[in-house]
């Protein structure tokens, strides 16, 4: 679905991603591992158009999307949330929701439950914990018409309830055949979620396997841990 | 005589209302700090009185005002709106002076520093042109309503609160942007021509920036995101600002000490109200 070419971003003098190639089948979930400065987000916001490549071909079902404005690549399918929630904090749920599409009251509702974000539409945004927001900008980016779906970090700064039903979430959307795409620290929830993980590191794709091959892999332990 | 006086504070409460909504479409629902604001009414005043001194019916010069305000303000939102915060905001600061030498040196069209006396007034009964500035002034705050509550107002909204959130739902934020300034510049361009046939002068001071300070003191006072608010902003500090002209104070100090009470009202407003009498987001 998503494929990546020799994908490269240089800020300065540093190689932030440094030929990046990978694909994305549909109907699965991947995670995007790595430490702390390794471009995860770097390469989300390259995806998704947010940041311009260097260099390399990014494609979406066949058709090109690297190079073009961001609003255009959210058009031809892409939906994605942030590792700081970005939801309209002035204004409601319900008009946060009409952003991203013109949806029935139906379809909103059905939308918070499926979140489990029990607020009625007219609550402010601002009103809602942080959490609270994290739900409400993933049912956003659900709402918003894609065949992509791509969450960076999740589960940051969410408490255990929280992330439980993130979890939740996720397992229904792979059991609707939706394709994710996620950057994700908790371990555990990526073991539990992913069919597929792809570990990078210096802005390097280091290993792509399924999640029990790439725990065990000598080098992501090390990039991991240190030698 | 304290009817002509009650009529020229109703009619400059119109005009200013008008001007301090178009703002408020600009800073307080679209998150664009303009700080050239001014040049646009300046601008909808020039155009105006040039075009009905040689012989353009009023209402057709009223129209071409807004036009004329917005044909510019698109073009220059066209080439600044990609400017992040206070760089956006510190251009278009630049475009008041930009203004005031142009319309200084631009003899030929402008009389210079001279200004243009003689600007016919579009009705010569002083009550009638209160009332149809008023009700221009609620068309326009009518108008801006039903914008900031349609499609396009959340979009501007949106873009206020989080304008990489809107690209990401994939909305045009550099299309919408310049959309909310040349709405905006258009209203100012009105209020500009219904400023100068009321006044029936126009110079370069028009463009000053201590007048905008004014509007700005009008607009956080009455709160952002507010078409109400906006009205009611003007209203308070244009009566309290009048108020003076029944205190004794020596001419010479009269603008320092209305400054001085603009202030004062407006730290008092954000102490008791932070985000303005009638204000959705923070100032």
């Amino acid at each position: 679905m998503l494929s990546l070419k020799n994908v490269s971003k240089s800020f300065g003098g540093v190689k932030a991603i440094d030929k990046c190639t990978f694909e994305i089948d549909e109907t699965s979930i991947t995670s995007l591992i790595g430490p702390n400065g390794a471009g995860k987000t770097t390469l989300f916001n390259i995806i998704s158009g947010l940041t311009m490549l260097d260099s390399g071909v990014i494609t979406l079902l066949g058709g090109k999307i690297s190079g073009m404005p961001a609003y255009k690549i959210a058009r031809s399918g892409i939906s994605r949330t942030f590792q700081l929630t970005k939801v309209f904090r002035n204004m409601t749920i319900r008009n946060n929701f009409l952003i991203a599409k013109n949806a029935s009251e139906d379809e909103m509702q059905k939308l918070l439950q499926m979140v489990f974000l029990h607020k009625t539409l007219d609550t402010t945004a601002s009103e809602l914990s942080y959490g609270q927001q994290r739900l409400l900008e993933m049912a956003r980016a659900l709402l918003m018409p894609h065949k992509l779906l791509m969450l960076d970090e999740p589960t940051a700064g969410v408490n255990p309830k929280i992330r439980h039903e993130l979890k939740s979430i996720l397992k229904n959307l792979r059991k609707e055949g939706k394709t994710v795409f996620l950057i994700e620290h908790d371990m555990d929830f990526v073991m539990d979620i992913s069919d597929v993980v792809i570990v990078l590191n210096e802005g390097k794709v280091l290993k792509i396997g399924k999640p029990k091959d790439v725990v065990k892999d000598k080098k992501v332990l090390e990039a991991y841990l240190g030698k | 005589m304290m009817h002509d006086y009650f009529i020229q504070i109703v009619t400059l409460i119109g005009i200013y209302s008008i001007l301090v909504i178009a703002l408020n479409l600009a800073i307080g629902f679209t998150g664009l700090v303009n700080l050239g604001h001014m040049v646009f009414f300046g601008i909808g005043a020039y155009t105006s009185a040039i075009l009905t001194l040689h012989g353009v019916p009023w209402y057709i010069a009223i129209f071409a005002a807004g036009i004329m305000a917005s044909f510019l303000g698109a073009i220059i939102a066209a080439i600044t709106v990609r400017l992040k915060g206070d760089y956006f905001a510190m251009v278009t600061l630049g475009l008041a002076f930009i203004a005031i030498a142009v319309s200084r040196n631009w003899i030929s069209l402008t009389r210079g520093a001279l200004g243009i006396p003689g600007v016919p007034a579009i009705l010569k009964d002083n009550l009638y042109y209160m009332l149809f500035t008023l009700a221009v002034a609620l068309i326009c705050a009518v108008l801006s309503y039903m914008l900031v509550k349609s499609e396009t107002g959340r979009i501007f909204q949106a873009i206020r609160d989080d304008e990489t959130a809107v690209a990401i739902l994939g909305k045009n934020t550099y299309f919408y942007k310049i959309l909310s300034i040349a709405i905006s510049t258009f209203f100012a361009g009105i209020a500009g021509s219904l400023f100068v046939h009321h006044i029936q002068f126009i110079d370069p001071t028009i463009f000053g920036l201590e007048f905008f300070v004014v509007i700005l003191s009008m607009l956080i006072a009455g709160g952002l995101a507010s078409i109400i608010g906006s009205v009611v902003g003007v209203s308070l500090l244009y009566i309290i600002s009048e108020s003076l002209r029944f205190v004794v104070v020596s001419p010479s100090l009269i603008g320092a000490v209305r400054e001085m009470l603009f202030a004062v009202v407006l730290i008092i407003i954000l102490l008791v109200k932070p985000r303005g009498i009638f204000g959705k987001v923070d100032v």
